[in-house]
């Protein structure tokens, strides 16, 4: 019932092979007797951000933790880059919901932290790290903690250290879910400039309608019990016009409320 | 605190309570308590003998090494006891057991194990002090945030490293918790040691001082060590204090 549906968005949208970075194929997941996902399939294009967007409980932050290797799929698999997936590896880096920062270091020792693992040597992993910071707007925060910075802040230092691993793919759990509205906003326009500049793939977790509409190039969206895809959504012309537009064109619109009209029954 | 508007520095009601001493002292109403004056005296004249700087040295040595013992055991085990839920159910009962049974009673049957020496005391230093190190570690590890957790394995970090480089950290305001009330009970450990097993070390001064009823001697030697446990504490307060700025963080 849900398979046909893909082929047949996926043969609207794909005029020519898309060349895919992650394949999620008949994934399901229990959790003793709960069901989490159920032979949920989903292609993300290389390059692209694919928004995850539905309901709380459809399994979308799970989606993204089987695809990260912290979870093992009950039964189907993931693939990156035409290889299964067995667990973490550095074809992938994560962004998570509550940053998950190492309060006792500072931001750089943060940011450059995926490469310390890796064993780039000090001076090397810094000089990396340094690059992001300013990247990402951190400049002269270097030597700050955590607990000094804001949580958009913080979330910037947990961008820094996913981009500086330099994954093909990254994955973002509700990562501007814990920040205030402005500093979202702020961060859906940098988002959008970092897939143009950085050749990677963005898979996106979100519950939040405008933004999955704002910042996505593919839109999934997941309804629950159990969990699986119901549509999938290519916005199209608005996102060439320009940041500030976007919010305000008719397309743009539509999308925002045709996906509330397929959501609005499972919101409880 | 403030008293007439003057801000009185702290700890200044020992003061108090050393007058108070000294006013018992001097009513001669008991031999048990000689005047704190006779007791400042005596500590200065023992404090540079030959017996009392070897007192000193094998309290130090049997102290120092439980300590060491307890830290280099105890903190691993506790991390390994949060992390591992099989381990967590095979030592919790036991740890919890000896951190309340009466370990003194324990005292003999070390003896006969370990013999009448050196051994034997650092042992029961180690007993005092290793089961709320082992605990606090455990409960560190334990309300640690699963997304660092999931953050080190995402960005490659063996079981290993992550231990050293997340679990460590993340529990150290609990670890150095632990540490501090096991330090506390491993003076008192150290001395009970020395009293019960061997007479060497304080545990000797002491059973010389109250046998001969030499009790500015024994006040003077008890002060000492009062000292000591308190500055080892106020240490380990400090070192707490100083991570206690990611506690509430993690």
């Amino acid at each position: 019932m849900v398979m046909p549906q893909i082929k047949e968005v996926a043969g609207q949208a794909g005029e020519s092979p898309v060349d895919n970075a992650v394949v999620a194929r008949g994934v399901s997941k229990t959790y003793g007797t709960v069901e989490a996902l159920r032979n949920l399939s989903l292609e993300f294009p290389r390059g692209q951000l694919t928004s995850l967007l539905g309901p709380s409980g459809c399994g979308k932050t799970t989606l993204l933790k089987i695809i990260a290797g912290l979870l093992e799929p009950t039964s189907g698999e993931i693939e990156v880059n035409g290889k299964p997936v067995k667990g973490p590896g550095p074809d992938r880096a994560f962004v998570f919901q509550d940053f998950a920062l190492m309060p006792w270091a500072s931001v750089i020792r943060n940011v450059a932290f995926g490469l310390e693992l890796r064993g780039v040597a000090k001076s090397e992993r810094e000089a990396i790290a340094e690059k992001y910071i300013r990247e990402v707007g951190l400049s002269g925060f270097e030597k700050a903690y955590p607990h000094e910075l804001s949580g958009g802040m913080r979330q910037r230092v947990g961008l820094a250290r996913a981009l500086s691993v330099d994954a093909d793919v990254l994955l973002m759990d509700e990562p501007f879910s814990a920040v205030d509205e402005q500093t979202r906003r702020k961060f859906q326009e940098d988002l959008l400039r970092l897939v143009e500049n950085e050749s990677k793939t963005f898979i996106f977790v979100t519950h939040s309608i405008e933004e999955a509409v704002y910042v996505s190039d593919q839109i999934a969206i997941l309804l629950p019990r159990p969990s699986r895809v119901s549509e999938i959504i290519r916005p199209g012309g608005f996102r060439q016009k320009g940041a500030d537009a976007i919010r305000r064109d008719p397309e743009y619109l539509d999308i925002v409320d045709r996906i509330w009209a397929s959501l609005r029954s499972y919101v409880d | 605190m403030t008293v007439f508007g003057y801000r009185l520095p702290a700890m200044s009601s020992l003061i108090l309570w050393g007058i108070l001493w000294e006013i018992v002292g001097r009513s001669g109403l008991t031999f048990f308590i000689p005047p704190l004056s006779d007791v400042f005296s005596t500590l200065i004249s023992v404090i540079g003998t030959k017996p009392f700087l070897k007192a000193l040295s094998e309290t130090a040595y049997a102290f120092s090494m439980g300590v060491l013992a307890s830290i280099l055991i105890g903190i691993p085990v506790g991390i390994l006891m949060g992390k591992n839920r099989l381990l967590d159910e095979l030592l919790l009962p036991w740890v919890n057991m000896f951190l309340s049974a009466p370990l003194t009673a324990l005292v003999p049957v070390l003896m006969v194990l370990f013999g009448f020496g050196m051994k034997s005391i650092i042992i029961t230093t180690t007993l005092f002090a290793i089961w709320i190190i082992i605990l606090n570690a455990r409960a560190g590890v334990m309300q640690i945030n699963r997304s660092l957790v999931e953050m080190a394995r995402c960005y490659g970090a063996t079981p290993l490293v992550a231990f050293y480089k997340i679990y460590f950290w993340a529990a150290l305001p609990e670890i150095l918790a632990g540490v501090r009330i096991g330090v506390i009970r491993a003076v008192k450990g150290v001395i009970i040691g020395q009293l019960l097993i061997s007479i060497v070390g304080f545990g000797a001064l002491f059973e010389l001082y109250a046998n001969n009823f030499l009790m500015a001697h024994f006040w003077a030697v008890l002060l000492v060590l009062f000292a000591l446990a308190f500055t080892v504490s106020e240490i380990l307060a400090y070192l707490e204090r100083r991570v206690s700025y990611y506690a509430a963080s993690r």
